[in-house]
């Protein structure tokens, strides 16, 4: 059986449409690339699974994750599912991250919630040894300092290690790794391929660095205009790509043996 | 680079108080996020400052731009010396210099429209707008791929890829001399990514802005930079021409750096072209 299941999601502001009847299936374990457009309702379809839509929007269709419909789910069912057994990595996070509060505290407070009898100071112990694990220099030290002290792509790793701090059953992965130098990138995703080894977690990722995605999914969905244009395994995607749109993507990949000249454009869309 | 020389960095320095280390008589021990940073920067030159996650890249940018008090060292632009400047004085630096931060929505202001937004350097310089407010941001809007109707819309309503255009619209409306751009094109999919480079490009041709472009997509890079500035715990490890820094590169960290640069397989791309050849 599928682990999510989504089917004919619709997602509306007024009469403005922006995600447009799509579906897609995720097994147990599975992970699941999703790329596309910018604007193409990659963020939204992510947050109406979380069920963290914006006021204003309305959302229709089937959103099945382990048997249960999240989209008729009751707010409270809701909670004890986010953060829980379905994690988010946000593709902002600056403004995800509580202002306030150190990250130390911020880590520590997600793992304290979901994990009941477990003392403040234990959990700042956590906290040290999550940061450590996404490769943030002198945790120890850092742990006490504020979301606007760290550098960006320190930030993106904050909210990556609270999502993997509770051994979720699926990581949504919205754009993680945007500000990281390729290598602490690499380090990352070996860390996500860790501990879904380890925990059987399975991965929506999304981004738009395609290489990216041909080494970390096993299924590739690509959108345009808030629907799917083309689904296929990671190996059909990136060798025989059938769908015109995902043929011009492709193509437009900037590779770092290519010529320097113009870059390609497909033209169209915003 | 021939241009003429508008940024001109030397030993920037920039440290923080570490928290929780002041007590009454004992001031912070201090942490050094950039701890020398030194380069040039030139008309038409697009300086790319690359390297580790919170080495000092956005801070330096953010020393450079003025939007910091640097520690020790100097910024001169176009020939002045305008690193204590304070207040109004400080109104030259904002003309000359435009910066798109890495953070797309925390650096809009959500109660605004992306008009306002747009506009809002030309109107604090008390400059005139071009064609009037209106048609000057649908026209900015439509260079960067947006909706030019979606001029009355606040950040919220837009994608993160989009809240980066705006950000990159609002730098360009002032036609600065010097253009920093930090991850500016982090959160596009590759063919806007290559519009907007391709737009960057021909605006520096036109214009001959210099451009610090900071980002970690190394092909991007090589695209877009006329020199590189690689970075590790707050220094420049190694610094030249794009050929010279991607063709031989010197320091063991750049060398790292360009190996661990993410590839689709080469048999999927091979039959990928093979496929596209044939059709
Ligand atoms: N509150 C809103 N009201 C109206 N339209 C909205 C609102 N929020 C988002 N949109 C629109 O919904 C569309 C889909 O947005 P979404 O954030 O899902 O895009 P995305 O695929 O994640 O793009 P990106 O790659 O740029 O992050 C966009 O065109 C955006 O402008
Ligand atoms: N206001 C601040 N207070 C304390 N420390 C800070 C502050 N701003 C930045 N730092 C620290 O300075 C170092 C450099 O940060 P900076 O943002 O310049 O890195 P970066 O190279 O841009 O990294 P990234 O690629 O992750 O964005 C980091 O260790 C960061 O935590
Ligand atoms: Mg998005
Ligand atoms: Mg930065």
């Amino acid at each position: 059986m599928s682990l999510l299941r989504v089917n004919d999601l619709t997602v509306k502001f007024g009469d403005v449409t922006v995600v447009d009847g799509l579906g897609f299936e995720l097994p147990k374990g599975g992970s699941l690339g999703i790329v596309g457009e910018s604007g193409s309702g990659k963020s939204m379809t992510s947050l109406a699974v979380m069920g963290l839509l914006p006021k204003g929007a309305l959302c229709t269709g089937e959103i099945s994750f382990d048997g249960i419909d999240l989209n008729t789910l009751s707010e409270r069912r809701m909670r004890e599912i986010r953060g829980d057994r379905i994690a988010m990595i946000f593709q902002d996070p600056l403004s995800s991250l509580n202002p306030y509060y150190t990250v130390g505290t911020q880590i520590a407070e997600a793992y304290r919630s979901h994990r009941s009898g477990v003392s403040r100071r234990a959990a700042r112990q956590v906290a040290i040894e999550a940061m450590e694990r996404v490769h943030i220099k002198e945790a120890g030290r850092r742990v006490d300092d504020y979301p606007h002290q760290f550098s960006g792509g320190m930030r993106q790793r904050v909210m990556i290690a609270m999502a993997l701090s509770t051994e979720p059953e699926l990581i949504i992965a919205d754009e993680p790794t945007t500000a990281l130098d390729v290598t602490v990138q690499a380090q990352i995703l070996d860390l996500l391929a860790e501990v879904r080894r380890d925990t059987g977690a399975a991965l929506i990722m999304i981004t738009h660095d395609l290489a990216v995605v041909s080494e970390v999914a096993d299924t590739v969905v690509v959108m345009r205009y808030g629907d799917v244009v083309e689904t296929g395994s990671t190996e059909q995607i990136f060798s025989d790509p059938r769908h015109p749109y995902t043929q011009a993507l492709l193509d437009a990949v900037p590779r770092i043996d290519d010529e320097i000249g113009d870059l390609r454009t497909l033209g169209g869309g915003s | 680079m021939t241009g003429e020389l508008l940024l001109r960095a030397r030993d920037l320095v920039k440290q923080f108080p570490v928290a929780g280390t002041a007590g009454l008589f004992r001031p912070a021990r201090l942490f050094t996020a950039v701890g020398g940073v030194s380069f040039d920067l030139h008309a038409g030159e697009t300086l790319a400052l690359v390297g580790e996650s919170g080495s000092g890249k956005s801070t330096t940018a953010r020393l450079a731009a003025r939007l910091l008090d640097v520690t020790s060292g100097t910024v001169e632009l176009a020939g002045q010396d305008v690193t204590t400047r304070k207040g109004k004085d400080l109104a030259a630096v904002r003309r000359t210099v435009q910066v798109v931060f890495q953070d797309p929505f925390s650096s809009l202001n959500p109660r605004h429209t992306v008009e306002r937004i747009v506009t809002a350097p030309l109107l604090y310089q008390k400059r005139d707008i071009p064609g009037g407010s209106r048609e000057f941001t649908r026209t900015l809007l439509d260079r960067v791929g947006l909706n030019p109707d979606w001029l009355n819309r606040y950040p919220a309503q837009f994608s993160g890829g989009q809240a980066q255009r705006i950000g990159i619209a609002r730098a360009l409306a002032v036609g600065p001399r010097v253009l920093v751009c930090d991850e500016a094109v982090s959160a596009l999919d590759v063919s806007v990514q290559a519009q907007i480079i391709n737009l960057l490009r021909d605006l520096q041709a036109e214009e001959g802005f210099g451009c610090l472009f900071i980002a970690h997509d190394l092909a991007v890079v090589r695209q877009i930079a006329t020199s590189v500035a690689v970075m590790t715990a707050g220094r420049v490890v190694e610094a030249g021409d794009r050929d010279t820094v991607f063709g031989d590169p010197q320091h063991e960290y750049t060398r790292r750096l360009l190996a661990a640069v993410p590839r689709i397989r080469p048999e999927w791309e091979a039959a990928r072209r093979a496929k596209a050849a044939a059709r």
